[in-house]
């Protein structure tokens, strides 16, 4: 669709707009607004063509552009997507537009810096999940935590000091693991090439120390129980926009490291320490989706229940050994590894819209407490209805892209080991239990007090936020089959990858 | 029109109603929108009714078709698409049918409500529900699929929980949809694992590919614990009827339906007695050459079922709520075809589906007459003495309940002496113990019908109905009422020849030549439908069942001092009953309160104690007192921190480069 180089577009055209209307000054918050807006729009617009042109009977990186960076130390400016990652390129920019537009009249501060800060992390994250050079990835990754860092520290709650200090601790503690990985990899081959590193050998004791180093970034970023209490505190604090962000976005950046480093530079490793990935995904789904269901605060709720959600990601990805242990073939791990990756999308999609209706209710009411609300569909109709959806659609029902992604990976589950699907089903009964149960506290009743009876319903613009949100999760649903057949042909690929001893 | 676009409208025309009614309910008005909304419905039952034509009557072969491909992977179709024979034909029809006589009951039924003001358009809500609930059902019963089959499975569950919540500012309703969901959650976790182990060992989730593959299964074994091997069948069959327990309510995960009475009535009617909860029954029924394969199951099956029907049975002869004695028998009903599946009766279980379907629907739209005769009141204590002010409902009442208790005759007559006789012929393990439970259920479903109605109908006065205006309902409700009447009586007589030969679902059902007890009656018992008729008053079913109307006359209507020091000389009993044998409690008490118990030790002592302060804040602690500069820098300026990160990265990529 256009002929010129997409990925750097999509990295540096909200970067540079970003930049640009961080200097344009405090008192023209409507320009900044304005801005954005169109820059995001603009963004979402070019990384379409990705999609429209996008060849799904390869598995090789397309849309590919590689410039030298530091010729001494063979690091490139090398860019590419395939079925993995593509999708999650989209992801970002879409998810773009609905943060620009949720903050619109919210944010009253410093509007332009807020905004910048948006823009800079939406080309960031594009970065991450397009860079091939695994130091061009890890100064993506890294720079993401500083734009996001000043969102939650300057527009966060009252113990946004704390929250920031946490979040930045743990994912940067994380992160470091994952560098000296690099470097040794690159102390062995001589290049960055996060390609050249899935093709090089390496030895079993490397692989391990390898695969742990990776493994410890990315379940801080996914999170994986136990680094996982980061994660309620920084949703809490920071503002909407913000939470939206890490819920949709961010998260992804650690699950996707598992299908682009861990399975393809580390397959023995990985083969000999999965049980140690899927059992914390499946303490994630049971365990963290019980603690889910005693939060009083919504934030933090929703927050668990992402991490829960995000156990169907790990869990679908490792389940390949054990398939192929106790069925003797691979088959069904396909559908355990797309199954997570739809799941992220999804999650994406039905996170951003939790966090956005929690922003909705905070906006008016200044309090996430759950206590605090009740009978808000009685004043708030229409937003009763994307709630009750949303909260469906977090609970796994058929026809909204929830259930896709759990289906999905709970039917290679258990063809992996019948208690691994046993366990991964009871997201059924928990993860309905603590969403409707927050639903039901939160907009049915009677009107609860005298600050819900005040309640206006969504104006246009949070109407069509959550409308747009509201037909994602509800297109997903009901017909997957696009998204899945982009990830087919890499999917296949990347089994190939991990069951290929390296040794 | 191709039968394909026939199908589809169909399907789609009560999903049109619904979003017409639902997103733009203001702007079309009620009138408007009950229209589009029963248009649509209606319009989808007379088309089933020519598929139906088509199907049954013009011998049209199976229709097997797709839709659309949801999507593909691994090389596993997973499918919408069609599945038309003589079972889902019928269900198609009597689903549609039961939905339009609800839409228009509706129109008078919903028309006031206390609890919405009038420009509240909960009354287009209503509508969009009723339509959108019979879409997920046709979705259901039409699916060729599992996968199709679980969209449906929770779309009506879906519905069900809007519905039961309908009323959301009172507590008790928004408590029972909560319930009613998670406990068709608790069936809908097994009958996920019973798909997984279909997709497992069969790689698809088309029927016809999987009926096809059981054979080369018959002795596979699957291994939950080590050491254990079970047959993989019967697994799979039990997972999957743990759904059929949830959605049709069988102990113990009835505990729903009771509750779901705080629906509005026609919901009642419609979704928790005619069709939704019938959908575990018609599953079995449609999975029949999978559950022909494990004797296990099926005995499993009949043990369940035999039992919730006498249990639950019992319970409805303390209800003082009017729907509620309807609701307890709606649950010993299914009970009834559930344990008649049991049997490889299906097809005698599914005709008990359909027959239920109209005197239930019937029922309960009486009821909810009633209810709106005594101005929202349910309690039939306040009630008595009605009958000379609602002839028809009164009629209507009457003929529902008689062949509730399978008078002979009616349809329920037929549907239940054929579950009867069937049972009867049954060598499965446990047949005895069902059958006995289910004679004794008979007696037992007379008594409570006729309890209720001879209290509401023909009882003394009470001092409500002596100081208010009681009048007969108006026609749009009524009118559906005489037009349930109908099948009501007459369903059976055609049919029951064709279910009980076997020729009505040759094409539908499969069953074993040794398991087919409906063979034998057909052979040894059945005569024509009259002598049917005629023998069934010297056969004990029938003398139970007047036994206990003559009971409930008798308590009611001539002693109407005894049931009172009946309960005194029992209390233990009465006790048990009133609390439904503790089911309640005991969830709560485990399940509930449990769940939370452990969830606020998790958060506490796991997330909190140890790894916030035990291993995250401690080290953080034990570094930074050993460094005492970082007391120093902890400035409390953010961008100190980031900088100071920034620059400790950098300082550490030059020292690992270089």
């Amino acid at each position: 669709m256009f002929g010129f180089s997409i990925l750097t577009t999509l990295i540096w055209l909200p970067m540079l707009a970003g930049m640009l209307i961080l200097f344009i000054g405090r008192d023209r918050a409507t320009l900044a607004k304005w801005l954005s807006l169109l820059t995001t729009i603009v963004t979402f617009y070019i990384s379409l063509s990705l999609w429209i042109d996008f060849d799904t009977t390869v598995s090789t990186m397309q849309f590919e552009e590689k410039v030298a960076w530091i010729p001494q130390f063979n690091i490139y400016y090398h860019l590419g997507v395939d079925g993995l990652s593509m999708p999650l390129v989209l992801l970002t920019t879409f998810t773009q537009i609905l943060v620009i537009a949720s903050a619109w009249d919210v944010i009253k501060e410093r509007v332009e810096q807020y905004m910048g800060a948006f823009l800079i992390m939406g080309g960031v994250m594009v970065g991450v999940f397009a860079a091939l050079d695994s130091i061009l990835f890890y100064v993506f990754w890294e720079l993401l935590l500083i734009p996001m860092f000043i969102v939650i520290g300057k527009w966060g709650g009252v113990d946004r000091v704390y929250a920031t200090m946490k979040f930045f601790l743990y994912t940067f503690f994380g992160s470091v693991f994952m560098l000296v990985a690099f470097l040794y990899m690159y102390s062995q081959s001589g290049s960055f090439s996060i390609l050249h590193f899935q093709d090089m050998p390496i030895g079993m004791t490397a692989q391990i120390f390898i695969f742990l180093a990776f493994l410890i970034a990315f379940a801080v970023k996914v999170p994986m129980f136990p680094v996982h209490t980061w994660l309620p505190d920084a949703h809490v604090q920071a503002p909407t926009a913000g939470s939206v962000v890490l819920a949709a976005i961010m998260l992804k950046m650690g699950g996707y490291g598992f299908v682009r480093f861990s399975l393809p530079i580390t397959p023995d490793a990985s083969m000999s320490l999965d049980w140690l990935v899927i059992a914390l995904s499946l303490i994630a789904i049971f365990y963290i989706g019980i603690v889910a269901l005693v939060q009083t605060d919504m934030k933090k709720l929703v927050a668990y229940s992402s991490i829960s959600h995000m156990g169907f990601v790990t869990l679908g990805m490792f389940l390949i050994y054990d398939i192929v242990q106790n069925t003797g073939s691979a088959q069904g791990a396909a559908l355990g590894m797309e199954g997570a990756m739809i799941q992220m999308i999804s999650h994406g999609f039905i996170s951003g819209g939790m966090f956005l209706m929690i922003g909705v209710l905070y906006d008016r009411m200044h309090t996430r407490d759950i206590s605090a609300y009740g009978g808000v569909v009685n004043k708030m109709p229409w937003f009763g209805m994307f709630a009750v959806l949303f909260a469906m659609a977090n609970a796994g029902l058929p026809g909204t892209s929830g259930f896709v992604g759990e289906f999905m990976v709970i039917l290679a589950a258990f063809k992996a080991n019948v208690w691994y699907g046993i366990i991964a089903s009871t997201t059924l009964i928990i993860g309905a239990a603590y969403t409707l149960w927050m639903v039901k506290r939160v907009f049915f009743g009677e009107v609860a007090n005298e600050n819900v009876e005040k309640l206006e319903d969504l104006n246009k613009r949070e109407f069509v936020i959550m409308a747009t949100l509201a037909i994602a999760v509800l297109v997903v649903g009901l017909y997957p089959a696009p998204i899945i057949e982009i990830m087919h042909t890499s999917v296949a690929n990347l089994l190939i990858q991990a069951t290929t001893s390296k040794l | 029109m191709d039968l394909h676009t026939l199908l589809l409208a169909i399907l789609l025309l009560p999903l049109f109603g619904s979003i017409a009614a639902g997103l733009f309910g203001r702007q079309l008005g009620r009138k408007w929108s009950h229209r589009v909304a029963t248009f649509g419905v209606g319009i989808a039952t007379i088309l089933s009714a020519y598929n139906f034509w088509l199907f049954n009557f013009a011998g049209h072969e199976v229709y097997n078709a797709s839709v659309y491909t949801w999507l593909v992977s691994d090389g596993i179709k997973f499918e919408i698409g069609f599945l038309i024979d003589s079972l889902s034909s019928t269900m198609m029809l009597v689903v549609t049918f039961v939905s339009t006589m609800v839409h228009i009951y509706t129109i008078g039924y919903m028309d006031h409500d206390e609890d919405y003001g009038h420009d509240d358009p909960y009354y287009q809500r209503f509508f969009s529900y009723i339509s959108l609930f019979t879409f997920s059902m046709l979705s259901l019963v039409m699916a060729n699929n599992f996968l199709q089959l679980f969209f449906g499975w929770e779309a009506v569950g879906l519905v069900s929980y809007l519905l039961i919540g309908f009323y959301m500012k009172r507590e008790s309703a928004i408590q029972a949809n909560l319930k009613a969901f998670l406990v068709n959650r608790v069936g809908d976790f097994g009958f996920l694992l019973g798909i997984a182990i279909v997709v497992m060992y069969f790689n698809t989730l088309d029927y016809a590919e999987f009926f096809a593959g059981l054979d080369a299964h018959k002795d596979t074994t699957i291994s939950f614990f080590p050491g254990t091997e079970w047959s993989m069948i019967t697994a799979m069959c039990l997972l999957l009827f743990v759904g059929a327990m949830g959605k049709s309510a069988q102990m113990p995960l009835h505990v729903w339906l009771p509750e779901s009475m705080e629906g509005p009535t026609p919901i009642s009617a419609l979704i928790h007695a005619a069709t939704m909860v019938t959908a575990g029954i018609f599953m079995v029924a449609r999975l029949s050459p999978a559950y022909e394969m494990s004797e296990a199951a099926l005995s499993t099956i009949m043990i369940i079922g035999a039992t919730t029907a006498f249990m639950m049975g019992m319970l409805g002869i303390v209800q003082e709520d009017i729907k509620r004695v309807v609701a307890y028998s709606t649950l010993s009903q299914l009970g009834y075809m559930t344990a008649a599946l049991g049997a490889s009766a299906y097809a005698v279980s599914m005709f008990h589906v359909f027959t239920h379907a109209f005197f239930k629907a019937l029922l309960f739209l009486a009821a909810g007459s009633v209810i709106v005769a005594m101005h929202h009141h349910q309690d039939i204590r306040k009630m008595g003495g009605l009958y000379k002010y609602m002839p028809i409902t009164y009629g209507s009442m009457l003929i529902g309940s008689l062949a509730l208790i399978g008078f002979p005759g009616f349809s329920g007559f037929f549907s239940k002496d054929s579950i009867l006789l069937g049972l009867e012929r049954s060598d499965v393990f446990g047949s005895g113990y069902a059958l006995s439970l289910l004679l004794i259920g008979v007696f037992v479903s007379a008594f409570y019908s006729f309890r209720m109605f001879f209290i509401v109908f023909h009882g003394k006065e009470s001092e409500y109905v002596k100081t208010h205006e009681i009048k007969e309902s108006p026609w749009v409700i009524t009118l559906p009422l005489v037009l349930l009447v109908i099948p009501s009586v007459l369903l059976g007589l055609p049919l029951v020849e064709g279910i009980l030969s076997g020729s009505y679902f040759a094409d539908a059902i499969t069953i074993h030549p040794e398991n087919d007890v409906l063979m034998k009656v057909y052979t040894e018992y059945y005569h024509g439908v009259w002598a049917m008729i005629t023998h069934s008053f010297v056969s004990l079913p029938v003398i139970l069942a007047l036994s206990g109307v003559f009971l409930a006359w008798f308590l009611y209507i001539a002693k109407p001092e005894l049931p009172a020091k009946i309960k005194n000389l029992c209390p233990r009993g009465n006790w048990v009953l009133k609390n439904s044998y503790g089911f309640d409690r005991f969830n709560e008490i485990v399940f509930t309160a449990g769940t939370k118990k452990l969830g606020t030790f998790f958060t506490n002592v796991i997330d909190i104690k140890t790894i916030d302060i035990g291993m995250v804040k401690n080290t953080f602690m034990a570094v930074a007192n050993s460094a005492g500069a970082m007391r120093l820098a902890q400035t409390g300026y953010l961008y100190h921190y980031a900088f100071v990160m920034i620059f400790s990265l950098l300082a550490m990529l030059a020292w690992v480069m270089w």
